[in-house]
């Protein structure tokens, strides 16, 4: 199990999710993404993205404009 | 035995994608979906930066599409190869600079490619015939199962039995009887089927999906290639686009001026790479100036970020330019009056 962080900071939606996606399909089964973001509307995208395809959304931090999305890519995936 | 046929779905987030993947999957069918981003859609982005729209429900719809049906959704950047379809359709220009035949041949192809590496059997789109002016015509529809190279195995499960049977109906993947004819501009059927399937709160955008189609879109767009002297765009030039009014007072630049608090952090991202101004003395819009600029030209954006202020009525308005190779100045200016901006600097 290991830890990425993913950049998706001054990108609007759903450039968020791609880099998500992008991010998840790079790694392992209980692998970590912590997703950097701007963008708002990355907080209702980026854990509808996860809902649809199974990964865990652990925890939503904002500081000023910053949003970090934390999520643990699910056991099987198929993204 | 047969094992279960997979179907990759076209979803754009609207109601005919939703309906038609949902048709598919009541046959038994595996379907997952894909949207494409290209950089020019509507979706998302206004309402991301524009305080104004944030009533509107904050949603990606082909996510809300997906979650409704219980899919999988794979959205696929194709900002890159997408600018060969805008700057050069073969079939032309529908409304405005939108190349809607050619922009449905390709997202079809590309669901064609996704569809082979990922061992699916064949692809579902929402077209119904008569829909749209060009892209879903009787006549165009063979176009673009050809052209894409999806062939037969392009199935339109609403308007499928006004078409000849694709290779997943003769083959008894699907049953055709179970597809619908749907066929012209109204929209009863598909509300009727979505009341039918429980569908509620589904995304109608009035002006599609693109900013291709909007028209004051589509000058800007004109005016970015024309000044530029060649149609090529980057995904800056088409997102700061969508942002601000944008006035174009000489030839030699063009001003973005932000509308509201949101456009403005929107518009900070980019201060670096422009010459920028913002009154200081009275609250007003950050505004970047594109293009080569002289004095004179800063005199002039700065009246007309004055007029853009809370201090439009006051005699003198505080504007401080930053041009990103000299310390900040600041110069005093008068508003310029209303009635002295010419309507056609307005883009």
């Amino acid at each position: 199990m290991s830890k990425h962080v993913v950049d998706a900071r001054n990108l609007l939606c759903p450039m968020p999710v791609i880099r998500t996606q992008d991010a998840v399909a790079r790694s392992r089964p209980g692998d970590e993404l912590r997703i950097v973001c701007t963008d708002p509307g990355a907080v209702y995208d980026v854990p509808a993205w996860c809902r649809v395809h199974g990964h865990t959304v652990r925890r939503i931090d904002r500081l000023d404009r910053e949003i970090c999305i934390e999520i643990v890519v699910a056991q099987v995936d198929a993204s | 035995m047969n094992s279960t046929r997979k179907a990759v779905a076209l979803i754009s987030g609207g109601l005919d994608s939703l309906l038609a993947a949902r048709v598919v999957m009541d046959q038994g069918v595996h379907v997952e979906g894909v949207n494409f981003y290209t950089g020019f859609c509507v979706e998302g982005h206004t309402h991301a930066i524009r305080r104004q729209d944030r009533t509107r429900p904050r949603r990606n719809n082909a996510l809300w599409s997906a979650e409704q049906l219980g899919i999988r959704l794979h959205i696929l950047d194709i900002i890159e190869e997408y600018k060969d379809i805008v700057i050069n359709p073969k079939h032309g220009y529908g409304a405005n600079l939108n190349p809607c035949l050619d922009c449905k041949i390709f997202m079809v192809g590309k669901a064609h490619e996704w569809m082979q590496a990922h061992g699916f059997d064949f692809i579902i789109t929402g077209e119904v015939i008569g829909q749209r002016p060009m892209s879903q015509r009787k006549d165009t529809m063979p176009v673009i199962a050809r052209d894409s190279g999806a062939e037969d195995r392009l199935v339109r499960p609403l308007c499928a039995r006004n078409l000849p049977a694709t290779l997943p109906e003769r083959a008894g993947w699907l049953d055709r009887e179970k597809l619908y004819g749907f066929n012209g501009r109204s929209r009863k059927p598909q509300i009727a089927l979505a009341a039918q399937y429980g569908f509620r709160d589904f995304a109608q955008p009035a002006g599609g999906c693109c900013f291709l189609t909007d028209r004051q879109y589509a000058v800007k767009l004109e005016d970015l290639w024309k000044t530029r002297g060649s149609k090529q765009y980057e995904l800056d030039d088409i997102m700061l686009l969508k942002v601000g009014r944008h006035l174009r007072p000489r030839p030699n630049f063009k001003m973005i001026v932000g509308r509201e608090e949101g456009e403005n952090h929107f518009l900070e991202g980019y201060r670096k790479r422009f010459v920028h101004m913002m009154p200081v003395s009275h609250n007003g819009p950050l505004v970047l100036l594109d293009g080569a600029v002289g004095s004179a030209d800063i005199e002039l954006a700065a009246r007309l970020t004055a007029r853009f202020s809370k201090g439009r009525d006051a005699d003198r308005v505080t504007v401080e330019v930053h041009d990103n190779r000299s310390p900040a100045s600041r110069i005093e200016v008068a508003p310029i009056p209303a009635g002295e901006i010419p309507p056609d600097w307005y883009l």
